[in-house]
This record gives C-alpha cells, sequence and structure tokens, in this order.
C-alpha cells in the first residue's frame, strides 16, 4: 500500500500563534515553538515532523495563511 | 536530525505542493486577532473566486466592523460602504453592472444592528448578491460589547452581568428573519472552527456564489464565528464556546434553498 508522507512550511513572521492548527492536526505533528517571532508570538512549527501525514486540515483552519502543506506518495 | 531534514527536502518541493496561501490574498498580515474567524472566511472567499475564475468580475463590498480592512486582503475590487449599508451600496453597483458578481461583507453589528433595514429590504426585493455575515454575538472592534446577536447571559462590556431579557431583549435571530422572505434564494448557515467546517463553508460560499450569477434572488450565507479577544478566551477555547453556546440557539445548515418565491404578479384585475 503506497504510504502517504507530507510536511508542512508555515510563515513564522506571519503566524500569530493561535494554536488552532496544533489542536486540529490528527498525528500531533505541530507544536508551538518556544522562541518567538518578531511580533513576539509562539509560532507554530513542526514538532514531530515524521509524523505528517500532509492532510492539509491545519492550512484549512489558519486565520492567516501561513501554512503551506506539501504531500508525497512513497510505495 | 540530518536524515530528517534531507527528508524534509525531498517532500518540499513546488510539485508536492498541495495547499498553500491562495494567490488572491494580498502578502500583508492581517489586522485580525489570533484566531479570529474573519481570517478564515476571508481565505475561503479568495479561494472559491480564484476557483471559479471571477477575480476580475466580482465587487465586493466591505462593512464598518473589524472586516472595514477586507478590501486590503483579497486582491478584487472592491468598495466600502456606510456603517450597514452594504447591502444598499452592492444594491447599486449590481443594478449598474448586472454581469459583476457582488457580494457583501458584513458582521453582526453592521447586518444585524444598524443595517437591518437595508439587510432586509435588500433580500425582500431579492438583489442577485451574496451576503456574507459574520456572525460573532459581540462587536469586535469597539471593545466588546453587546450586540443584537449577544446570548442571553452572555457578559459583554455592557452587558456585565450577563445579557437580561428585561434590560436587553432576546437575541435577533436575523438568519431565521431573512429566510421567511420571498426574494431569498439560499440562505445558509457555517461555521468554520474545524477543518471539516471549513470545506462545509466552502461549499456553501461556492454555491451562494453560483447562483448569484443566475440571478435568481439573494444569496445569504452567515458564518457562526469566533471573537476571542471579545469573549476573553483563548481561540481555542473560544471554539469550544461557540460549540457549547452558539450552535444550540444558531444550528448549522440550510434554511433555504432553491430560488426566490414566484415572481407571478397577483392578478388585480379580478
Amino acid at each position: 500500500m503506497a504510504k502517504v508522507i507530507g510536511a508542512v512550511v508555515v510563515d513564522s513572521e506571519v503566524c500569530k500563534g493561535c494554536n488552532l492548527c496544533v489542536v486540529s492536526c490528527p498525528t500531533q505533528t505541530l507544536g508551538l515553538n518556544r522562541d518567538v517571532n518578531s511580533k513576539g508570538y509562539h509560532y507554530s512549527y513542526m514538532e514531530n515532523p515524521e509524523n505528517c501525514i500532509g492532510c492539509s486540515n491545519c492550512s484549512s483552519v489558519c486565520p492567516d495563511s501561513c501554512i503551506a502543506v506539501y504531500r508525497v506518495k512513497v510505495e | 536530525m540530518a536524515e530528517i531534514a534531507e527528508r524534509l527536502k525531498n517532500i518540499i518541493r513546488p510539485e508536492n505542493l498541495i495547499y498553500g496561501k491562495s494567490p488572491l490574498l494580498n502578502e500583508v498580515t492581517m489586522h485580525y486577532c489570533p484566531g479570529c474567524s474573519h481570517g478564515v472566511v476571508h481565505k475561503i472567499i479568495a479561494e472559491v473566486i480564484d476557483d471559479m475564475g471571477i477575480q476580475d468580475s466580482t465587487i465586493g463590498v466591505s462593512p464598518v466592523g473589524c472586516a472595514v480592512f477586507a478590501y486590503n486582503y483579497i486582491d478584487i475590487d472592491w468598495s466600502e460602504a456606510a456603517h450597514g449599508r452594504a447591502p444598499a451600496v452592492a444594491t447599486g453597483i449590481k443594478r449598474i453592472s448586472p454581469e459583476k458578481t457582488v457580494f457583501t461583507y458584513q458582521g453582526d453589528g453592521d447586518l444585524a444592528a444598524i443595517g437591518t433595514a437595508e439587510t432586509m429590504h435588500a433580500v425582500n426585493r431579492g438583489e442577485n448578491i451574496v451576503m456574507i455575515f459574520i456572525n460573532n454575538a459581540i462587536y469586535g472592534m469597539t471593545g466588546g460589547q453587546m450586540a443584537p446577536t449577544t446570548l442571553l447571559g452572555q457578559v459583554t462590556s455592557t452587558t456585565p452581568y450577563g445579557r437580561n431579557v428585561d434590560l436587553n431583549g432576546y437575541p435577533l435571530k436575523i438568519t431565521e428573519l431573512i429566510a421567511q422572505l420571498p426574494g431569498a434564494a439560499y440562505v445558509t448557515r457555517q461555521s468554520v472552527h474545524t477543518p471539516a467546517a471549513v470545506r462545509k463553508a466552502r461549499k456553501a460560499i461556492r454555491k451562494a456564489f453560483e447562483l448569484s450569477q443566475k440571478n435568481i434572488g439573494t444569496c445569504f450565507v452567515e458564518v457562526v464565528s469566533t471573537c476571542n479577544s471579545g469573549w476573553k478566551l483563548t481561540p481555542v477555547e473560544s471554539n469550544d464556546w461557540m460549540v457549547k453556546h452558539m450552535f444550540p440557539l444558531f444550528p448549522l445548515g440550510d434554511l433555504k434553498d432553491g430560488g426566490k418565491d414566484a415572481t407571478e404578479p397577483f392578478n388585480i384585475q379580478g
């Protein structure tokens, strides 16, 4: 069965750290970074990058459209 | 670590991109509070307009309220209306340019309070516009005062002991009122708190835009939204609060579908 792996890229300067992507992630890939961006928000990042399945749930609930989702199929 | 970095490098390539920022959204950071539903609805509208390929023929009318700067964020033609008068402005635009797709984007203070008359009459005339109504049960921009849609018992800065029926009256269910009007073609209530709800809302907004091009009456999409700054909750808590308290009063789903009512005039000749 083909397995799907994914990755997300968060625009850390646009992210406002609202946490909505983190709670919508079904595989606990995302988390809020301990570091802050230039506006002082704890931006979202891939805490466990190996978990990502590229479902784009995080991106669809992101109010600031700062998440790009990539997905590939591996045999 | 090196393995993971290598793996990510192979995944993150332009050809593998499946979902990103809509090309219609401008490269500016929105002024909304973190977690605000406005951003999601802006994104959905941009995606729908982009998918339908109507960027050049769509005109939006932005309200007074938090969404007053909507024209900065979506790369289409916009007009700014006086407080509550977006349906009247949209009526004028649509009547002059019937080939354009015209929509208004309004909050509950704009559409359900100061602009109730314009809203009701525009729908009652069956104007061929789309109205997008963001209902967050509070005045967000001015600091969290009571709105007509504020729930009974809800604490706001002007109802510090909760909304009281004797003093403040009942919450206004304006979408139910609009669904009664003969000029409404499609009336629906959606939300954007989960990925599934976002997909449904996108479908509903797309349907509304498609129906408005057929000129069969007013399409009205209410989006039950959060205002975490006004509600004094975190974004995640306010989604839970909305599900628990707002959905019983504002249940999601279609209220009217299938075009405006019969257009045959009454036979007054006898």
